[in-house]
């Protein structure tokens, strides 16, 4: 199963973090379980959009692909190439080829580092130039990300949090990379400082091509800037399709809540909308509900959702869906 | 003509800072009619908390001052009354929600404790009677075993459901206005539905005015009646509803309008982003505050700080300019 159009490819990736008990003898009594066994590929140049609530696992999802935590089981194909054995040298060389965004511009910025030593770093550990290299590239990214590059000696904290998310993303930029993660961000930014920092992963994706896997909370960003879109739901992918294919035809009960439950800015249209309200809260992702996830939030769960595993289908051509009843619902 | 329960005029409210003044609010003025949700939107630092802050007396001062202005709530003004005489209108008649449900309650003490004890102060009750009325507004708010939960601390309590109890704590005592800063920010968009649909069914039943502070205008425009817009410390438009989403005048308003993508739309159009960034208030502007980031600023705009207008009926607009036509108005 090869396809030349796929950078990344993800199998069955599980990720659990131990809980501990006991003061000298610590013995392991149960674990999180974060990612639950996830497959899904991306393609190159184009933007995945990874959604859920907080808790769902999206973002141990991103940080798991790029081996930041080692999974638990699974794989990560990164061009044909499984990410989950390679160690040392091997894995730098490849993390070249990814770089990743983080949410919190205040943060992910060494506070003690200037602009010039943050964005040069990569290009120090990866031993790729030198000097006034260094300095000449860290100027050609500052200018590309939409900053002055007389900035580069000053400290972060002389920076708001959109110049800073855009110091974030020249630094990502630095190395070349293929594949980068961009974990929530925008979402600590303001709406108009949101809008400048989203157009700007846009153009770049465009003059660079690259391919993103966008994790985000907000489901009308997240439907502005992606291809395709999954749908996380405490731990597992409960549905992916393209981006339009989703939010028109959403099977998913969990996701037809979801999309649901956004207000959209134009009160006529919000007078005619009718809202799924979900009940209760995502149960502890310590002791997931059996069968189907979503069961217990679920206006349609019958007997066999909490005894069978929804199996991962695709319900349409390129739309996939974990739901017993996916088609019969109203 | 219905009552006008609050009326705020001219507002100002600055602190001293190590660098200097801030000047956070620079003279706003609104009212809130009975029965009527007033949304109040604007980025952070635009001065849409520290309005409603120092209204309630709030503002703890030193570093904060009120400058300026009247709070006027049916006929006494909130800004000159006593200390005590405020503190009775405070999570009596007037209440507030905020963003941040976790911080807002006290660790240690237990729910029970917390919502009875308005109850206590405002309406006399016994501890008995008011752990019992309790019960009931955890129950009218969707606390499943509100019997039970009232010895729980904040703690055991989900986000979503600590949020209900502070509305809980907040109607308690039958406010005529609700006050609510940002409250489902902390929320997910599922949880953020049922605290909206939540408080729009008990202001409909219990028929209170609420003012509901936010940066998302998609909330608002579900839940609004009249929609005001802050930037810099100043109302900068102000209008009905439907009036604002359908026809925004001011070019901030236009901007932020046009830089939120939508759910319901399909076609891929590239963001209208706003260029730059918020002001740093460390002096009061003495132009337009939007003037360095807006496309349509004139001479004039850098010259002399437009106040707010009638632009419509009902519409109201701090612009010099006509962004129809590119000219001064």
């Amino acid at each position: 199963m090869t396809n030349d159009n796929v950078l990344l490819r993800v199998e069955d990736l599980v990720k659990h973090f131990p809980i501990n008990q006991g003061i000298i003898i610590q013995r392991q009594v149960g674990a999180v379980h974060a990612v639950d066994g996830i497959s899904f590929d991306i393609h190159r140049s184009e933007t995945l959009g990874l959604v859920g609530e907080s808790g769902c696992g999206k973002s141990t999802t991103g940080r798991t692909i790029l081996q930041l935590y080692r999974p638990t089981s699974g794989h990560v194909y990164f061009d044909e190439i499984d990410l989950v054995n390679l160690k040392g040298n091997d894995l730098r060389k490849m993390r070249r080829r990814m770089q990743m965004i983080f949410q919190d511009p205040y943060a992910s910025l060494n506070p003690r580092m200037t602009v010039g030593e943050i964005i040069g770093e990569p290009l120090v550990v990866h031993t790729i130039s030198h000097g006034k290299a260094i300095e000449r590239r860290v100027a050609e990214l500052l200018e590309l990300v939409g900053l002055n590059p007389a900035f580069a000696n000053r400290y972060p904290h002389e920076f708001s949090g959109g110049q800073r998310q855009r110091i974030g993303v020249a630094r990502a930029l630095a190395l070349q990379p293929d594949l980068i993660v961009c974990d929530e961000p925008i979402s600590a930014l303001d709406v108009s400082i949101q809008a400048q920092v989203v157009n700007l992963l846009e153009d770049l994706q465009k003059q660079f091509g690259l391919t993103y896997l966008f994790i985000a909370h907000d489901l009308s960003m997240v439907r502005h800037i992606s291809n395709r879109v999954a749908v996380m739901y405490l731990g597992i992918i409960v549905e992916l399709a393209e981006q339009n294919e989703l939010y028109d035809n959403p099977y998913h009960p969990y996701t037809q809540a979801l999309l649901s439950a956004v207000p959209i800015p134009d009160p006529s249209v919000e007078d005619r909308r009718r809202r799924i309200i979900l009940e209760g809260d995502v149960p502890s992702p310590v002791n997931p509900p059996s069968g189907c996830r979503f069961r217990t939030r679920c206006k349609f769960a019958k007997e066999i959702c909490s005894v069978e595993k929804p199996e991962w289908r695709e319900i349409q051509p390129d739309h996939f869906v974990a739901c017993h009843f996916a088609g019969e619902l109203g | 003509m219905p009552e006008v329960l609050l009326d705020v005029q001219d507002l100002e409210t600055q602190f001293r800072t190590s660098d200097g003044i801030v000047y956070a609010v620079n003279g706003v003025s609104f009212h809130l009619q009975e029965g009527e949700t007033l949304g109040i939107v604007g980025e952070s630092g635009c001065g849409k908390s520290v309005t409603m802050l120092s209204l309630l007396r709030l503002i703890p001062s030193p570093p904060g001052k009120i400058a300026n202005g009247k709070a006027l709530f049916l006929g006494q003004d909130l800004l000159t009354i006593s200390d005590e005489a405020v503190r009775q209108i405070r999570g009596g008649q007037i209440s507030m929600i905020f963003q941040d449900p976790m911080t807002s309650f006290n660790p240690v003490l237990t729910i029970g404790r917390q919502v009875s004890e308005p109850l206590e102060i405002h309406l006399g009750m016994s501890h008995k009677e008011a752990l019992n009325r309790v019960v009931e507004l955890l129950d009218l708010v969707g606390i499943p075993n509100a019997q039970d939960r009232i010895n729980d601390y904040p703690h055991q309590f989900s986000g979503g459901m600590r949020q209900r109890v502070m509305i809980a704590m907040a109607l308690s005592c039958n406010p005529q206005i609700l006050i609510a800063d940002e409250p489902t920010t902390a929320l997910d968009v599922t949880i953020q539905a049922q605290i909206v649909e939540l408080v729009k069914r008990l202001r409909d039943e219990v028929g209170m005015s609420v003012i509901w502070i936010t940066h998302d205008l998609g909330i608002i425009a579900g839940l609004a009646d009249r929609v005001a817009v802050m930037y810099g410390g100043y109302i900068i438009e102000e209008a009905p509803v439907k009036e604002l989403y359908s026809h925004p005048q001011h070019p901030y308003t236009i901007g932020l309008l046009g830089s939120l993508p939508r759910l319901d739309r399909k076609q891929h159009h590239r963001l209208t982003s706003i260029d730059g960034l918020p002001p740093v208030l460390y002096e009061k502007p003495h132009y337009c505050p939007f003037a360095p980031r807006c496309k349509f600023a004139v001479e004039k705009c850098r010259k002399e700080n437009p106040s707010l207008e009638k632009y419509d009926t009902s519409h109201y607009l701090a612009c010099w300019v006509d962004t129809e036509t590119g000219s001064e108005r």
